[in-house]
């Protein structure tokens, strides 16, 4: 080393220097460029027509079915807060058709999977990963636009669907929102958009530790089936376990026994972000946790009905789900970085 | 020299820059002193001492896992090296490895594109990556494309490209960012015969047109023979000879006086010619050159080890080659002439100097620093 130095005394001075001679050079913003050639990508695949079905069926469907009903109530709600919002929660009386956030809340974890879990191992079975990180850029530009960039599409996404169903209720049922509704909606967006992220950031370490992306992607599809589907069984089955009743014999152990499950629940994201979402669409709830004791069940049945909180106060109820959600992406966005920047280049 | 102090940007640098280069010249783009890459117990580079003069063609030549590519990734900072130091046009990789790539091309070993993108494209790509673009990177973009003869093909997706012509959009890509010093992992592998000669003499226009530096890596080493300057043969993550190839061919023990007699293949009596090539004045060694076949078989019956590599010569199944070693001090062309008169009986069918290919050189360092290995862990053990 010390031999080198000697030998070399201008080692350190040529990046200044060039530095002078191109002040321009983005190399800051290696990762816009990345981002860019992949919202590119996103956009000219076949990912992006399946994103626009998949969730046009989910919010249009449910918005087909459930419009007769609102439309007969539309005359009682206008004068109460939340009807705009009602065109999100509505479902039809008819078809078991899930509403929208319901509906959101499941498909978007497949939405963020989908985007990532070929984002890296793809690049490394392509053979494009070491021209890639050859070219003067910092290797972490790669992960952090890749990440940005499919963030950025189905936020599109998701804010051109939300703006259908508002025009949809504005233009077919002259449902017209509130500014507090507004606010709400866009609180949810950005909830959702967290919860999105949450996903991408599992697809991206997906893609970074496994090799073949049709590995990852069956991994990935597994753990949403985890939480979406088979996460309330095995909960349940959890909470009989441990709980000091197998069955419940009178009210108090009922109540108990629910109250267990749920919190047991909550360890699932997918809880945590329908418990968000409904507080902040449903302007009406004035709790996530359920009750734990008959005297706080009839302390919620004592609270007059159609009593509102504002938003700022609903926020403040689903804060502790924010932050978990927030830690939760940056949990897996870190493990996709860290390894991605640990790994070799090559196999 | 300019080549340390900073980047003249976007010049063409003479290529007489090569002529000032030296020994142990300190401005040489690329050095390297007791480089090592370890991967648990494994080295995969042992002390490298490896220097690339300026304006030449350096050829690495090695097996597949010598540790060439991660040398390679150690000089283009996409691997921290385990130990030692690297220069690369005067930067350390390690800590500037923006500087360095920035001015440094490099064509991975089976280079990829994305397929859904045509040519253009993925360069633009690289060209926005570097720091270029509108009619600049344009510009640049047809250039390199000519560059490597794909203009025509230049708007069609590169999924439709052939493994050749892929390689050549590769060293297009690595072209782009005008480079100083160009790393080329295996640029003609899987490239046709056609393609091969086409790559190389790109490569030889570059040094002669942009006076860049280029080092390669191949262990298809005939291939390369021709447009390398100097070469180094690497075997167990080590640099085991420099130089150019009859420097090598002369430190492995590849005398120049080694003459080459093929007879017709329908000739008897191996142990008479062999007497009579043996009578002959000025005659040291005279020893068949066994072809692969017949060697597999003899080496399994323990026979002697047949000369200096000559197994790999282009005697075929009709020919029958003699290897035979003259005295030191005695003219090739008389000697040359008094084999072909005591071989006047025999079918004689060709004859001249052998002169070792690179294979043969390589094969017999290898064998020469694995012996070496051996005693040394012997005595090590004793």
């Amino acid at each position: 080393m010390t031999a080198d130095t000697v030998t070399s005394p201008p080692a350190s001075a040529p990046p200044v220097a060039d530095a002078k001679v191109e002040p321009a050079f983005p190399h800051t913003s290696g990762w816009a460029i990345v981002a860019r050639k992949e919202v590119a990508d996103h956009l000219h695949s076949a990912r992006i027509v399946v994103l626009f079905f998949i969730l046009g069926a989910a919010t249009l469907i449910p918005l087909y079915f459930a419009s007769d009903t609102i439309r007969s109530v539309a005359g009682q709600l206008t004068d109460t807060r939340g009807a705009f919002l009602a065109l999100f929660l509505a479902s039809s009386q008819d078809y078991p058709i899930p509403n929208v956030i319901t509906f959101v809340a499941i498909v978007a974890p497949l939405l963020g999977i989908g985007f990532a879990f070929d984002s890296i191992n793809g690049e490394r079975s392509e053979g494009t990963l070491p021209r890639l990180l050859s070219q003067p850029i910092y290797r972490d530009d790669v992960v952090n636009g890749k990440f940005v960039a499919g963030l950025a599409v189905i936020t599109v996404v998701l804010v051109a669907v939300v703006g259908i169903i508002a025009g949809f209720g504005i233009v077919r049922l002259g449902i017209v929102p509130g500014v507090d509704e507004v606010i709400r909606l866009l609180l949810w967006l950005a909830v959702t958009i967290l919860w999105v992220g949450l996903w991408l950031a599992f697809g991206l370490l997906l893609s970074v530790r496994i090799r073949r992306a049709a590995n990852a992607a069956l991994v990935g599809f597994g753990v949403w089936a985890l939480v979406a589907i088979f996460g309330q069984l095995i909960v349940g089955v959890v909470a009989s376990v441990i709980a000091p009743w197998a069955t419940a014999a009178t009210l108090e152990q009922a109540v108990a026994l629910k109250a267990l499950s749920d919190g047991i629940l909550r360890v699932l994201p997918l809880t945590i972000y329908q418990e968000a979402s409904a507080v902040l669409m449903r302007p009406d709830l004035t709790t996530v946790s359920t009750p734990a004791t008959i005297a706080q069940l009839g302390q919620l049945e004592a609270q007059v009905q159609g009593q509102f909180l504002s938003f700022d106060q609903s926020l403040l109820l689903i804060w502790p789900h924010i932050v978990a959600l927030v830690a939760l992406m940056a949990v897996c966005f870190a493990a996709a970085y860290i390894w991605f920047m640990r790994q070799e280049v090559r196999a | 020299m300019t080549i340390v102090t900073g980047r003249p940007s976007r010049r063409r640098r003479s290529a007489s820059a090569a002529a000032v280069a030296t020994a142990s010249d300190p401005t040489a783009p690329i050095r390297t002193r007791a480089l090592t890459k370890r991967y648990g117990e494994r080295i995969a580079v042992d002390a490298l001492d490896l220097e690339v003069r300026a304006g030449e063609i350096f050829g690495l030549l090695g097996q597949n896992g010598a540790g060439k590519t991660t040398t390679i990734l150690m000089l283009l900072g996409l691997t921290e090296p385990s130990g030692g130091s690297a220069r690369v046009v005067g930067l350390d990789p390690t800590r500037h490895p923006l500087e360095v790539k920035r001015r440094v091309g490099y064509l991975p070993d089976s280079v990829g594109f994305y397929g859904n993108m045509t040519g253009r494209e993925n360069l633009r790509y690289t060209a926005r990556l570097n720091g270029l673009a509108g009619d600049e990177a344009e510009a640049a973009i047809s250039v390199a494309v000519e560059h490597v003869g794909l203009t025509d093909r230049a708007d069609t997706r590169t999924d439709t490209y052939s493994r050749g012509m892929l390689q050549r959009l590769g060293i297009a890509d690595a072209l782009l960012k005008d480079p100083d010093v160009l790393i080329l992992d295996e640029p003609t592998a899987s490239i046709d015969p056609i393609g091969v000669e086409d790559v190389l003499r790109l490569l030889r226009q570059l040094v002669h047109e942009r006076g860049i530096t280029i080092l390669l890596s191949s262990h298809l080493l005939n291939q390369v023979q021709s447009v390398c300057d100097r070469v180094g043969i690497f075997a167990f993550g080590q640099l085991i000879g420099v130089g150019t190839v009859p420097e090598l061919a002369e430190r492995f023990g590849f005398s120049l006086n080694h003459i080459e007699v093929v007879l017709d293949a329908g000739v008897e009596g191996d142990p008479e010619i062999g007497t009579l090539l043996m009578a002959l004045d000025g005659v040291a060694e005279a020893s068949r050159a066994v072809p692969l076949v017949e060697a597999a078989d003899s080496e399994a019956s323990a026979a002697p080890t047949p000369p200096a590599g000559s197994e790999t010569g282009p005697a075929g199944p009709a020919e029958r080659k003699w290897i035979v070693t003259t005295e030191p001090g005695r003219e090739v062309h008389a000697m040359i002439g008094s084999i072909v008169g005591a071989l006047a009986a025999h079918r004689l069918i060709r004859i001249g100097r052998h002169e070792p290919t690179l294979d043969e050189i390589y094969r017999r360092a290898v064998e020469q620093h694995g012996k070496r290995r051996l005693a040394d862990a012997a005595e090590g053990a004793a």
